[in-house]
């Protein structure tokens, strides 16, 4: 060991109270960070998506003005999607890939502190969009030109902030890769990674290839408005869809980017608490490989209605519908995985098998939008709106949630509080399908998305739809009482938490050391993804 | 890989990234600020990169001490190459995104303007009288743009570019072989040759963005022909003078007696950028100077 490595291992934290947070270089404080960041972002856009759901109670202009509405459904998406569920992920990882792969930290831990101190900064730009001359951005969060380029002051922070999280992505990207390809335990192979390990490299390869092209977008509409460039001007001899076409170039990636971690985590919990294991684990790894693929291939289906040759249309429409093949080996696999298990259902596995079915509900209603002839009626209605919210919300939060119960006790070292976890499901699970299933009726009779106001016949299911919403964002809170009494205190939790948990991350004590494996673990104890 | 985890190099805290965290956010509320025309925003602008370059000199400095202490194994080394290695392919991703919007421009969306494919109607309705043609020097609504009528021809200076930065590369891989051998001096005139092909080559491009602006009237403003011109041939010129930097920076450390013939993770970091923009280049010489 080198001189300057052993001084350093003497001091575990070198500050204390804030410094400690804004200097640290450890994975689980850096993965803390991450988690409490994304939950902030989580309530702050929730209360968002709550006033857009007030509008919407009734028809008729009540509460807000259709300009600030605009941007409450702008800033609802950015806020969602870069603030809350991807550094979940990103926490996610910096909390359990050191340790399921038997690493002592993430391969570049300075790196890994910037990825996340962006964070803060980027959002305070963003938020403070709010309170600027002409608003907060209000065109949507696909920033489609012309209407984009009408935003106020907030436009070119706007435009910053996503260059912002956009470099804390790329750089959090660069370090999973690097610490997966790098730091693992001898013995631990490849196909021997757990399949969390292996659902982020994957979605960390989708994020360093698509990023910078959202990059470059949003760099050529700053130009478009303040450099006279003609990018997306066709009177310039551009194309306002060839934006559409950048955009989603990144766009598709970024749904993928959202929701693989997701299937890994549910890959994780399902064979736990069936007491089997995962079937079909190659299959598993070959299936997430060809989604992340194919979603280089299908990014117009984004844009069905916007005049593309037919040659087109017909392209995106294959390679759309060609991704349920692979989706539907993961729903199989994890079906199977439960065939004939020893199940128990503690919330971690109650919020994955939410997970599963309604999942599985949000992707046939992509496969309908993925038809082209179909998606020229639903496009740009509230069909697409419950589409969406069924994959992220049902898809990638309840995940989220699985995943925060199935490794609280493994972090805190307390056990949750059981009870209080199974009323947040169930009561999660309820309102989240009075919220966003009568948006399907919606979009089937034609109300469209992204306004304050509505025809009188949609009055009913919007009335449903917002208790719906109402109900399930008052159950979040329960959500945090179970996390704070979860770290305050609670049963002891064991090694191994869960009675069939397998994998590294269970043979350190809960919760584990600083520096998780100073010593790589022993290579008989890697049993492998498909034990 | 070594067996014990105990001789990765896990840092244990430092203020440098959040010091580039907060210049970084000065720099893009003053520049928000300067577009928006605020009076503040070039002064707030100024300070954040004065930060920023503060913080460069401050993490640098400290990674390279730790370096020249020993402080790194070979696995560490392996983390930093496929750092740098995936950080230049996010690089070519972002340039992708302009070599695309340059062939959607040419292949799809300019034909279109001028009548073709599904494009019939917006040509009859809109421009009747929009030719297609690239370069693209009559535009749809040419009242609204600068006018331009001529573009800097691939056989001129972009030509010389061409061979200085190929040539520059040639140099760099020499300097590469000089270390590998234990030939300082070989090292730094490789080096010092490759630098100053890196400042004349931004040197030369500059005079010509001169040459465009002033006489040729191609600008940013010169439609769909000039914003892809710019932007593309622009980042290029930007990282070239990045490369540029970083590789100075490599020669003044290579003058004070840094690396060894086996251990010189930031030369080599800083040649495949080198490689990289060099490679970009030959993009943008065949796609947008010569065809």
């Amino acid at each position: 060991m080198s001189e300057a490595a052993a001084h350093d291992d003497h001091h575990d934290v070198q500050s204390t109270g804030l410094m400690r947070w804004l200097t640290t270089t450890n994975h689980k404080d850096i993965g803390t960070l991450y988690l409490l960041f994304s939950l902030t972002m989580f309530f702050i856009g929730g209360s968002m998506a709550m006033v857009i759901r007030l509008e919407l109670f009734q028809p008729g202009l009540q509460f807000v003005d259709p300009q600030f509405y605009n941007s409450m459904t702008t800033m609802h998406a950015l806020i969602m999607i870069f603030g809350a569920v991807m550094p979940a992920w990103t926490g996610f990882a910096n909390w359990m890939i050191p340790m399921m792969i038997g690493a002592p930290d993430m391969a570049l831990p300075r790196l890994n502190n910037w990825s996340f101190w962006i964070l803060p900064f980027a959002f305070l730009m963003l938020l403070s969009t709010l309170f600027m001359p002409g608003g907060a951005p209000a065109g949507g969060w696909t920033m489609y030109p012309p209407l984009v380029l009408q935003t106020g002051d907030a436009f070119p922070y706007l435009i910053f902030a996503i260059h912002f999280m956009g470099a804390s992505s790329i750089a959090g990207a660069i370090n999973i890769i690097a610490t997966v390809f790098n730091m693992r335990a001898p013995g631990m192979t490849l196909m021997k990674l757990p399949l969390f390990v292996w659902t982020w490299i994957i979605t960390a390869f989708l994020l360093i290839a698509s990023i910078p092209v959202l990059a470059g977008a949003v760099t050529m509409l700053l130009t478009d408005k303040f450099f006279g460039t003609a990018f997306f001007s066709a009177a310039g001899g551009g194309d306002p869809v060839m934006f559409q076409h950048i955009f989603w170039f990144f766009g598709h990636p970024e749904v993928y980017i959202l929701i693989l971690p997701a299937f890994g985590i549910v890959s994780a919990i399902i064979p736990t608490f069936a007491r089997k294991p995962l079937f079909g684990y190659s299959s598993m790894v070959y299936a997430t490989g060809a989604i992340a693929f194919l979603s280089f291939i299908v990014w117009a289906h984004h844009m069905f209605t916007v005049g593309m040759p037919l040659a087109g249309e017909l392209f995106f429409m294959y390679t759309t519908v060609l991704i349920a093949v692979p989706t539907g080996v993961k729903i199989f696999n994890w079906v199977a995985t439960m065939w004939r298990g020893s199940m128990t259902f503690e919330t971690p596995m109650l919020f994955a098998l939410a997970f599963v079915v309604l999942f599985t509900i949000g992707g046939f209603s992509g496969l309908m939008l993925g038809v082209t002839p179909v998606d020229f009626q639903y496009h740009d209605t509230y069909f697409v709106v419950a589409h969406f919210h069924y994959v992220l919300v049902t898809g990638a939060v309840f995940a989220l949630m699985a995943g925060a119960y199935f490794w609280l006790p493994k972090w805190t070292g307390h056990m949750y509080n059981e009870t209080l976890g199974k009323w947040h499901f169930w009561l999660s699970t309820i309102s989240v399908n009075v919220l966003f299933f009568p948006q399907h009726f919606l979009g089937l009779a034609g109300m469209p998305r992204r306004i304050p106001d509505y025809a009188v016949q949609f009055s009913d299911f919007n009335m449903v739809s917002s208790i719906g919403g109402f109900v399930y964002g008052a159950s979040q809170i329960l959500f945090v009482v179970v996390v704070v009494k979860c770290v305050r205190g609670g049963e002891k939790a064991t090694d191994e938490v869960w009675e069939g948990a397998q994998g590294l991350e269970w043979t350190l004590p809960s919760p584990p050391p600083f520096h998780s494996f100073t010593e790589a673990p022993d290579p008989s104890s890697i049993t492998g993804g498909n034990r | 890989m070594s067996n014990t985890n105990a001789d990765y190099y896990v840092p244990h805290s430092s203020h440098w990234p959040i010091t580039a965290t907060v210049a970084i956010f000065t720099m893009f509320v003053g520049g928000a600020n300067f577009l928006n025309g605020g009076e503040a925003g070039v002064y707030i602008l100024a300070i954040g990169f004065a930060l920023f370059v503060y913080m460069l000199f401050g993490w640098f400095g400290t990674v390279i001490g730790e370096s020249e202490a020993g402080t790194f194994n070979g696995q560490v080394d392996i983390s930093f190459r496929m750092g740098m290695a995936w950080f230049i392919f996010s690089e070519v991703m972002f340039f992708a995104a302009f070599f695309g919007a340059l062939y959607y421009a040419r292949m799809y969306s300019v034909p279109w303007l001028g009548g073709e494919g599904s494009g019939a109607a917006t040509n009859q309705f809109l421009w009747p009288e929009f030719a297609t043609a690239w370069p693209l020097f009559q535009l749809p609504e040419a009242y609204a743009f600068a006018t331009f009528k001529e573009t800097i021809g691939a056989w001129g200076v972009p030509f010389y570019n061409t061979m200085i930065l190929l040539t520059s590369g040639a140099t760099c891989t020499w300097a590469h072989w000089g270390l590998k051998v234990g030939s300082r001096k070989h090292l730094i005139a490789g080096l010092s040759v490759t630098v100053a092909l890196g400042i004349i080559f931004v040197v030369m491009q500059a005079e010509e963005y001169g040459h465009a602006y002033q006489e040729l009237g191609l600008t940013l403003n010169s439609g769909i022909y000039g914003a892809t011109f710019f932007l593309l041939t622009g980042f290029h010129g930007f990282h070239v003078t990045m490369g540029t930097i970083m590789l100075a920076t490599i020669l003044g450390r290579c003058i004070k007696g840094h690396f060894t013939h086996e251990r010189h993770f930031g030369f080599e970091a800083c040649a495949w950028y080198w490689h990289f923009v060099d490679v970009v280049w030959i993009g943008l010489f065949i796609f947008v100077y010569w065809i």
